[in-house]
């Protein structure tokens, strides 16, 4: 990945992205061999890793959960239906499950607000939700893990 | 609806695919590229696209054929053309339709803009969300380099323009210019204050053009029939062009419409979207985005452009229209906004980090009954200070606020008054 460019640090979030998809998250591990490979410190990989979203530098779920907080999210329900998953998963959010299934994380506006309220899974939208479809859709990636 | 208006971005939307490399020629695609390489002369392209007086798309409005002219013609190479497609503003998701449906149009109109500036290297710079559309827009690039519509030699010429896809790692401020050649350094994207402007020194300080994705997908449009006709889209004089609204909150049909600038709010919400849900009554709506001003039922009729906005001291910004109706508490929302930019400041400069966390303090005290009649002034003192930030990530954010204070102070005193939220 690093090989075809000019300047290897332009592919951080790609080479961070392909370890990520590999181990779940990006352990201490994972920094200090992709900063070697970017040509990078570790520190500056860090100050990349912990600025955006969707780098994760803790173990997470199986499934990581984005919900969507933003306005047009929270005016279709969205805050019902945090408290109805976050409840039923047993967790708060950024925890996750005992199980190691589940990561709830909250987002800002995911870009699917005809779709609201929404959510991803695993950066796949899921939405319009109702407290209905969204237990089905619990169930069903549950049902998947098994 | 839409469909009565002329369609020129999304004429061809299918319901649930993208328009196909085949079909996209079929539909006249591609013939801009290849007169325009035929030709072999940028400077038409620089000049129509400059008479179409082409306003950017992504917020800003500033006029991209102005934009090109600065690109200097014994500026250095490697040049290099981004395709923003980072929308990440609440309530913006157009280019993410657009893109699921014409991703060709980006195709040609990014090659376009690249060979009237002679740039060599294209990056069309994507939010994580959209991975869907990442990899829509990686495999079509490849097909269209297999027809030699990109890629090293277009159309036999001795021109060559490659795209790659930038996947982002997710940032609100990414989809600022400067924060953007930033991450695509894989620097951390603070904003840096021009000049030296982007199109002179911009990634690895080579001139940089960066441009919205509707943006750049009205240029082969422009390109085919010309400067005058792209102004006759437009409904009003001083607009030109279609605009791609994207329409959510309280309506009946949110979604995103493909309509002329200068079409009326009403008729957007009436006809298009199927009027307010539940038979709600209008109470406001932010007209571009959050980072612009409510509008409320005042400006219901009025023409959506860029001017007629100006005018009444709002922005058209995204053409992201967000409805709010009248059982919604207007503190409550702007709270929510104000949430959205705590967290989404980059934290590189102290008005911005310090200030949006006390905004939504004081605006959480408002919403939660805990208010008091001094806390106006206070927002008033702190909103007047984050215009003093470096970059316009926080004049933006204050839209709402200032917004809110000038049309529903009766509302916050009603909270202030009575000691919690009147719609709860």
């Amino acid at each position: 990945m690093v090989a075809g460019v000019p300047h290897p640090r332009e592919m951080a979030i790609d080479v961070v992205n392909r370890l990520q998809d590999h181990y779940g998250y990006l352990s201490d591990d994972s920094l200090a061999l992709a900063a070697g490979l970017l040509e990078m410190t570790p520190l500056e990989l860090e100050e990349l890793a912990t600025f955006y979203t969707f780098i994760y530098r803790e173990p997470v779920g199986r499934y990581v959960i984005h919900v969507c907080d933003s306005v047009i999210c929270w005016m279709e329900g969205g805050v019902n239906l945090v408290a109805h998953l976050l409840a039923r998963l047993g967790i708060q959010l950024g925890e996750t499950t005992a199980d190691g299934l589940f990561t709830v994380l909250p987002v800002c506006c995911i870009g699917y607000c005809d779709r609201a309220p929404a959510i991803l899974v695993n950066r796949k939208v899921h939405g319009p939700l109702t407290i209905e479809s969204l237990d089905r859709l619990v169930d069903s990636l549950r049902e998947d893990a098994a | 609806m839409s469909a009565d208006y002329p369609q020129v971005l999304l004429k061809y939307r299918q319901p649930d695919r993208i328009t196909t490399l085949e079909e996209y020629r079929q539909h006249g695609g591609y013939t801009a590229l290849a007169s325009v390489i035929q030709n072999g002369d940028p400077a038409p392209v620089k000049a129509v696209l400059a008479d179409a007086t082409l306003l950017g798309r992504g917020g800003a409005g500033f006029p991209a054929g102005v934009k090109l002219k600065t690109v200097a013609d014994d500026a250095p190479h490697p040049r290099y053309v981004v395709c923003n497609a980072d929308e990440m503003e609440p309530g913006t998701f157009k280019d993410r339709v657009f893109l699921h449906a014409e991703p060709h149009m980006l195709i040609e109109g990014m090659t376009l803009a690249a060979f009237s500036i002679r740039a060599s290297h294209g990056i069309i710079f994507i939010r994580p969300e959209y991975e869907s559309a990442a990899r829509i827009l990686e495999r079509e690039i490849g097909l269209a380099r297999e027809a030699g519509l990109v890629g090293e030699n277009i159309l036999g010429s001795d021109y060559g323009f490659n795209i790659v896809v930038h996947r982002s790692g997710g940032r609100y401020i990414c989809g600022e210019v400067t924060a953007q050649l930033n991450a695509l350094m894989g620097r951390r994207p603070n904003p840096k204050q021009p000049p030296p402007y982007a199109t002179d020194k911009g990634l690895w300080a080579k001139p940089t053009l960066i441009n919205n994705v509707e943006t750049l997908a009205c240029i082969p449009h422009i390109v085919n029939h010309g400067a005058q006709w792209f102004k006759d889209l437009a409904l009003t004089p001083e607009a030109a062009g279609t605009k791609l609204f994207c329409v959510s909150g309280k309506v009946n049909r949110p979604g995103v419409y493909e309509l002329p600038l200068g079409v009326k709010l009403s008729t957007i919400i009436e006809d298009c979207c199927g009027g307010m849900k539940n038979g709600a009554r209008f109470k406001a709506c932010l007209p571009g985005g959050a980072s612009t001003g409510f509008m409320t039922a005042e400006h219901y009729d009025i023409a959506m452009d860029f001017d007629s906005l100006k005018k009444v001291g709002n922005r058209l910004g995204t053409g992201a229209i967000m409805v709010f109706d009248h059982h919604t508490c207007m503190v409550a929302a702007t709270l929510n906004l104000t949430e959205f930019f705590a967290r989404e400041s980059c934290g590189w400069c102290t008005p911005c980090r310090e200030g949006f966390p006390y905004l939504r303090d004081l605006l959480g005290r408002i919403e939660n009954g805990q208010g008091e009649a001094d806390m106006i002034p206070q927002i008033k003192t702190i909103c007047r200070h984050l215009w003093k930030t470096y970059c316009a990530f926080a004049p933006g954010g204050v839209g709402p606020i200032e917004s809110l204070l000038a049309h529903f102070e009766d509302e916050i005193m009603q909270h202030i008054e009575e000691k919690k939220c009147p719609f709860a």
